[in-house]
C-alpha cells in the first residue's frame, strides 16, 4: 500500500524530495500488470516534480506537494496524447492542459500516467477500451468497473495516491467501489469541465479517486470553484471540512435518508454490508430517516435517452477533418465523414450514437428526449423533497461486487443496469462518494454512497469521513 | 414501434456513420431492445411539467468580452490528418 496522500504531502512540504514520491509511482506505472496504466509521463513527471520541490524551498506551502497523479484518458495535459482509448482520436496531441488538472498541478501534485478507461466513458466495465479491458487488481479475471475503471484500479493498487476520473451516470463511483476506493462526483459545476473531452454536457462532472475521503477531498477542494473557461461552472465556494471534528462525532444527530426500494435487487453481500452501514450509523448518534425517491426507477431510462442524445451531439466533431482518425481514398466528402467515424468508433459507442440520433430526430423528439427532460424535472424535484427530510442519502453505489469479465458484454442492457443506483445523481446534479465499507463472502469490496443536496458537497465529504472512521 | 433496417439506414445518414449489413442488422435489434425499456416513461405523468436542460438553472451565461491569446496556427493544424502549411486539407467538394 502506497502512502496516503495527506502523509506524502506533509513529508514534501516538510523536506522530503518530491522525486522521491513521483519516482516510487513511476515505477509502479512502468512496471503495471492489470492494464490500468496506458501511458506514462516520465520526463514531465520528473521536471514537475524538481519544480514542487523549487516552490517548497522557496517557503511555499503546498496541499498536494509531491503526490502522484493518474489522469483519466479525456483530460487534456499541453502536449501529452489524449484520446478517450478510442481509435477515432489515435495521435492526439492536447494543445492545453484541463482546468481541473492544471489546479492540482498549482496545489502540487504531479501528473505521472494516463489511465485506461471505457471508450469515451460509455461502459461500465472498461470493456470498451481501444486499449483493451483492466483487469481488477484482486481478481484479474473480474472487471475494475467503469468507464473510469484504470483511474479506481490504479489507485486500489498503489500504483498512484490519487486519480482524475470523470462520471456522467456513475464512472467514478461505481469503479471506486468494485475496487475498493473512494471516489467522488461533486455537485454539478462545482469543478471546471474545460479541457474534459466530452462525453453528456449536462451530466459530466470531473472527480477525485483517493485511498481515503480526506485525500479525496483535498483533492476536490484543490479543484473546485469558478472557470471562466466554462460557462456551466458554478459560482459558489466550497467550504472545506472542519477537521477539527472527529468525523464519528460529526454523525450525531445527523438525519441519514434511505430508500426501502434500493433493497430489492441487492447481491446478498452487499445488502448485508447496506445493513452494516445502516446499523453502525445509528450506533454513532445518527437517525435513519425512510425516504422515497418515486421516479428514480425511471432514471436508467431518463439517462439513455439524454446521455445518448448529448453524446450523439459532442461526438459529432469527430470527423476525421481536423483531429484524428481519416478514412483513407475517401470518394468525396460524405464518405470521408462516414467512414472515419465508423473507423474510429467502437461497438458501443456507434450504439450510443445511433440511439442519440433515433431520439433526436424528428418525429421523436417530443416522445423521448422531452420526455426524458420532463421526467427529469420529476427526479429533481424528488431529491429536493427528500433532503427537506434528511441530510444525506445513504444506499448501496452498485447492486454487485465486482463482476466477471464477459460477464454482461452480450446484452447492452444489463450493462447499463450496473449504474441503476448512480445515474439518478447526474441527472439532479446533486454531489454522490462511494465510501469502501469492507467486503461480500469473496473478499470483494463494496462501497456505500451518500449523496447530499446539490452545492452541499461538504456535508457529503463530512459524513463520509464519518462512515469511513466506522468502517475501520 | 418496431426499429427496422431501413431506419438504421436512415439514422446512419444522418449520423455520418458508415454501417455495414451485418451491423444494420444487429443494431435494429439492439436498438428496439433500448427504446422498448426507454417506453416506460410514457407511463409518466409529466402534465405541465417543464423539461429540465441543466440543473445549474443557468442560461446565456456570458464572460467579458476581452482579447486573450489564442492557439497559433501551427499548433491547430498539428493535429490534422492532411495538411498543408496553412490550411487542412479535405477532398474537393464543389465539382466545375
Amino acid at each position: 500500500m502506497t502512502e496516503s496522500i495527506t502523509a506524502i504531502a506533509a513529508a514534501v512540504n516538510g523536506g522530503r524530495s518530491a522525486r522521491n514520491a513521483v519516482e516510487h509511482s513511476l515505477h509502479a506505472a512502468e512496471r503495471d500488470t492489470l492494464n490500468a496504466i496506458i501511458r506514462v509521463h516520465r520526463p514531465r513527471a520528473v521536471a514537475a516534480a524538481d519544480v514542487v520541490d523549487a516552490r517548497v524551498r522557496s517557503g511555499e506551502r503546498l496541499p498536494l506537494a509531491g503526490v502522484p497523479l493518474v489522469i483519466k484518458d479525456n483530460l487534456c495535459l499541453t502536449g501529452a496524447e489524449v484520446g478517450c482509448c478510442s481509435k477515432i482520436l489515435a495521435g492526439f496531441i492536447a494543445p492545453y492542459t484541463a482546468t481541473a488538472v492544471a489546479r492540482l498541478e498549482a496545489a502540487g501534485a504531479v501528473v505521472v500516467a494516463t489511465a485506461n478507461m471505457d471508450e469515451f466513458a460509455m461502459g461500465s466495465s472498461n470493456e470498451t477500451s481501444c486499449r483493451g479491458p483492466v483487469r481488477h487488481p484482486l481478481d484479474p479475471a473480474r472487471v475494475p468497473g467503469g468507464s473510469s475503471g484504470g483511474c479506481a484500479a490504479a489507485v486500489a493498487a498503489g500504483i498512484a495516491p490519487l486519480a482524475l476520473g470523470s462520471d456522467t451516470g456513475g464512472s467514478i463511483r461505481q469503479p471506486a467501489s468494485l475496487c475498493g476506493v473512494v471516489g467522488a462526483k461533486p455537485s454539478y459545476g462545482a469543478v471546471s469541465r474545460y479541457g474534459l473531452i466530452a462525453f453528456g454536457s449536462s451530466l459530466d462532472q470531473i472527480g477525485p479517486f483517493a485511498a481515503d475521503v480526506a485525500g479525496a477531498e483535498t483533492a476536490f477542494r484543490a479543484m473546485a470553484g469558478h472557470d471562466p473557461l466554462d460557462s456551466t461552472s458554478a459560482a459558489h465556494s466550497w467550504a472545506p471540512v472542519d477537521q477539527t471534528i472527529d468525523p464519528r462525532a460529526a454523525l450525531r444527530g445527523l438525519r441519514v435518508g434511505w430508500c426501502p426500494a434500493h433493497v430489492a435487487g441487492l447481491a446478498p453481500g452487499v445488502r448485508a454490508r447496506l445493513d452494516a452501514a445502516k446499523s453502525a450509523l445509528e450506533s454513532a448518534g445518527a437517525r435513519l430517516v425512510e425516504v422515497e425517491l418515486p421516479h428514480e426507477r425511471f432514471a436508467v431510462a431518463v439517462y439513455y435517452v439524454i446521455a445518448t442524445g448529448e453524446a450523439a451531439s459532442n461526438l459529432a466533431r469527430f470527423d476525421g477533418i481536423r483531429f484524428g482518425h481519416r478514412a483513407s481514398d475517401p470518394k468525396d466528402l460524405g464518405d470521408l465523414y462516414a467512414r472515419s467515424r465508423a473507423e474510429g468508433f467502437g461497438a458501443e459507442v456507434r450504439r450510443r450514437i445511433f440511439l442519440g440520433t433515433y431520439v433526436l430526430s424528428t418525429g421523436y423528439y417530443d416522445a423521448y428526449y422531452k420526455k426524458a427532460q420532463q421526467v427529469r424535472a420529476l427526479i429533481v424535484r424528488d431529491y429536493q423533497q427528500a433532503f427537506a427530510s434528511c441530510d444525506v442519502l445513504l444506499g448501496p453505489a452498485s447492486p454487485t461486487t465486482a463482476f466477471r469479465r464477459g460477464e454482461k458484454t452480450a446484452d447492452p442492457l444489463q450493462m447499463y443496469l450496473s449504474d441503476v443506483f448512480t445515474i439518478a445523481t447526474n441527472l439532479a446534479g446533486v454531489p454522490g462518494v462511494s465510501v469502501p465499507f469492507g467486503a461480500d463472502e469473496r473478499g470483494l469490496p463494496v462501497g456505500m454512497q451518500l449523496q447530499a443536496a446539490l452545492g452541499d458537497d461538504a456535508r457529503m465529504w463530512q459524513v463520509a469521513a464519518g462512515l469511513e472512521a466506522l468502517a475501520r | 414501434m418496431a426499429i427496422t433496417v431501413v431506419e438504421v439506414r436512415q439514422l446512419a445518414r444522418l449520423a455520418s456513420l458508415a454501417v455495414d449489413e451485418a451491423e444494420a442488422q444487429r443494431l435494429a435489434g439492439e436498438l428496439q431492445a433500448i427504446v422498448g425499456y426507454v417506453e416506460q416513461l410514457s407511463q409518466v405523468d409529466t402534465a405541465g411539467i417543464a423539461p429540465v436542460a441543466n440543473v445549474a438553472g443557468l442560461s446565456s451565461v456570458l464572460r467579458p468580452d476581452v482579447p486573450g491569446p489564442m492557439f497559433a496556427t501551427a499548433q491547430v493544424l498539428a493535429n490534422a490528418p492532411a495538411r498543408n502549411e496553412v490550411a487542412i486539407l479535405v477532398p474537393k467538394v464543389v465539382e466545375r
